[in-house]
């Protein structure tokens, strides 16, 4: 047996070696790929040139310094941020369609972001980024409040996401609200970002949100081996040691912070927290945490930066919200998923 | 240190502040199995998340070694205690090898990798639940019974002084139920381990506790030996057994017994009468059974089915007296039912019993 076994675990690192080198080419790829196509034509060679010298056209090395690269490192690091924490908050409920849009964290973000900027626009006609952060962060954890209740009183694991629909219509009801009333011609952005875009992220952004969200993947990452025990579920956690009731407060700061961020930099976007983490389950054929936490990440960036480049390039020079493109491909894997898990239970 | 290695001193215990069983005083020896009975409901789970504090405790506090439980870490705690318990366990994608090393977690690094020597532990833990061949398997690919051994091999695999298991042996067959348990009493007899249960199957629970906690009501009423807690006075108001019976002696259970006049009377002896008390009961029809010792096997299964039965004293000869007894009532039955008795020097009025039954017409043969 130890031999089988022995056999069985060469087999799951050798998979395991396999989604991450295909998870890291694509990555490269959708790079390069990102970069290359625009509305704006610019030659692979002057590219490379602009790359690793700085030098050529102005305006092309605008157009790749300044719009292209900050908007292929926010689909990266935020795309990975989002599967993060949907991964965390599967794992907080027990319940594999759970993610910060569907149980209405993103909206709750959004709501605060948007009021934040109306205020802010409105008596200090000033607006930090770390600002749009804390607000962010804060509707993120009322939102999870609402949800945490909902959860207690509703056991079923449905009516946990009707709850989180609910809550995640009427954030967005108020958001539409405000901005409808707001004449403040520096919220004609809102709106855009309001359906979700990494259009438009500057230097300054990028910086900031990389600090978080990779912190947070670091923490995360590190706290793989509770949340192993706690996916066995939380009796069996707390009896092989984990102080359970920290922990979930640990989880709930955590995913509600990297929904939070991506939230306040590149509004809310659909499916992506469910659907990744499920692929990448799929792919490597496991849930530890170990190899799914970064693996969800990697995926996520790839997932996003994807997405983005069909929002980009789909209807040229109409952009489309990200959200929709993720939708398209994020709410299928979420139906399958569905299915076979009902269809496996009759 | 005391003598005892676990024990609970005025232990209350409860949901929401709220004092369901109070003063649970118990102490057991290391290697000792602690098996709690009592009827549905009546809070043995109750007692079992709360020595392995998944309850806080309301007052009073369980011990181990001289430890307080309540003032342990969860860390600690892990290293001394492991649990089976009745939910199922979450978790997608996991074989069962992954399930049973799981068990480590208490003494792996920082990031849970496990180092050979945890791996060696692991297939340790599924050799001694005999379940080797299933290390490769979908944990939720396998049937009940293997999942409990899975589960009894996770908690051998944390190398706990102590395993918690609430209602290890529900919804398994009875092969299922002796080999768990055969496991469980080697394993606490071999390594020491203490083991504190609830079960339903009280025969099996009186077979293989060395302490019997009976559960019911506010207050523990009944602790200590199978011996002490298994009289019939104990277990049937224990379990309210109104309807049917249970023997005490073999573990078995009864129906309740045909109601109404006898009509019928078996004349049986040494076993032969066991198949036509069933059938009658089945039947519905009340019976005497008649001339019986007090330890033939018959007896024990006529006191519990019989609307009467006519018995005498062992290794004595009938007496002229239960003998009229039985002739007596024999009068006032339709049919007797001869079901085969050997006739010995003592029990020869058996054989004028039958010869009566005969001249009155009444006999059949079974």
């Amino acid at each position: 047996m130890e031999q089988r076994s022995a056999d069985n675990s060469i087999l799951r690192r050798s998979r395991y070696t396999a989604v991450f080198l295909g998870l890291l080419i694509a990555l490269a790829a959708l790079v390069v790929w990102n970069i290359n196509t625009g509305s704006v034509h610019i030659g692979v060679g002057e590219i490379a040139r602009i790359l690793f010298t700085g030098k050529g056209d102005d305006t092309a090395v605008g157009i790749v310094w300044k719009l292209r690269l900050p908007r292929i490192a926010a689909a990266a690091v935020l795309g990975g941020g989002l599967a993060l924490s949907g991964f965390l908050m599967q794992t907080f409920f027990g319940n594999p369609i759970a993610g910060p849009f569907v149980l209405g964290i993103s909206s709750g973000s959004k709501l605060f972001v948007a009021l934040t900027m109306i205020v802010a626009l409105r008596f200090v006609s000033f607006i930090s980024s770390w600002m749009m952060v804390v607000a962010a962060f804060v509707g993120a954890l009322i939102a999870m409040g609402f949800v945490l209740l909902a959860a207690k009183a509703i056991r079923q694991m449905s009516m946990l996401l009707v709850a989180g629909i609910m809550i995640s219509y009427i954030c967005s009801a108020i958001t539409e609200f405000l901005i409808a009333f707001a004449r403040d011609s520096d919220i004609v952005n809102l709106h855009t970002w309001a359906q979700g875009s990494f259009s438009g992220t500057k230097w300054g952004e990028v910086r900031i949100f990389t600090f978080i969200v990779l912190g947070c993947f670091l923490l995360v990452f590190c706290l793989s081996k509770p949340i192993g025990a706690f996916q066995m579920g939380e009796a069996y956690a707390q009896s092989m040691g984990v102080n359970v009731r920290r922990f979930r407060v640990v989880l709930i700061l955590l995913s509600s912070l990297i929904a939070g961020c991506v939230t306040a930099y590149a509004g809310p976007i659909s499916f992506v927290g469910i659907a990744v983490p499920h692929l990448v389950k799929l792919l490597l054929k496991t849930a530890k945490p170990i190899v799914v936490i970064p693996a969800s990440f990697l995926g996520g960036a790839v997932f996003c930066l994807f997405c983005d480049y069909v929002a980009r390039t789909a209807f040229a020079p109409v952009e489309l919200s990200i959200s929709t493109v993720t939708a398209l491909f994020g709410a299928p894997v979420v139906i399958v998923m569905l299915i076979r898990r009902h269809g496996g239970r009759a | 240190m005391s003598e005892y290695y676990f024990r609970t001193a005025d232990l209350s215990v409860g949901y929401n502040g709220k004092t369901l069983i109070r003063d649970i005083t118990v102490s057991l020896r290391a290697g000792e199995i602690m098996t709690l009975i009592g009827p549905n409901g009546s809070g043995k789970s109750t007692i079992l998340k709360s020595i392995t504090r998944h309850l806080a405790a309301i007052r009073g506090d369980s011990f181990i070694a001289d430890a307080s439980v309540g003032a342990m870490s969860y860390k600690e705690l892990s290293r001394k205690l492991a649990v089976v318990l009745t939910e199922r366990i979450k978790g997608e994608l996991l074989t069962c090898w992954d399930v049973v090393s799981t068990g480590r977690y208490p003494y792996t690094n920082t990031l849970g990798l496990l180092s050979p020597a945890d791996r060696e532990k692991v297939a340790a833990a599924l050799e001694s639940v005999h379940a080797a061949d299933l290390a490769d398997r979908d944990f939720t690919a396998i049937s009940d019974g293997q999942r409990q051994r899975i589960l009894l091999a996770r908690a051998i695999c944390q190398e706990p002084e102590i395993i918690v298991l609430d209602e290890p042996t529900s919804f398994l067959d009875i092969r299922h139920k002796l080999e768990l348990l055969s496991i469980l009493r080697s394993m606490a007899k071999e390594k020491g381990i203490t083991v504190i249960m609830s079960l339903h199957e009280i025969d099996l629970a009186q077979k293989i506790s060395d302490k019997i906690l009976c559960v019911r009501g506010e207050t523990i009423e009944h602790f200590g030996t199978p011996e002490e807690i298994f009289r019939q006075e104990i277990i049937d108001s224990l379990y309210d057994i109104d309807a049917g019976s249970y023997d005490i002696t073999f573990g078995s259970v009864e129906l309740p017994r045909p109601a109404g006049t006898p009509r019928t009377f078996v004349i049986s002896g040494c076993g032969s009468g066991i198949p036509v008390f069933r059938r009658l009961q089945k039947e519905d029809q009340p019976f005497i059974a008649g001339i019986l010792y007090t330890n033939d096997v018959d007896f024990q299964v006529a006191r519990h089915l019989a609307a009467e039965v006519v018995s005498e004293a062992p290794f004595s000869p009938i007496s002229e007296e239960t003998y009229q007894r039985a002739l007596t009532l024999m009068k006032t039955c339709d049919t007797v039912i001869c079901a085969g008795v050997p006739i010995g020097e003592s029990n020869r009025r058996i054989a004028d019993l039958i010869e009566a039954a005969r001249s009155l017409g009444l006999l059949r043969e079974a």
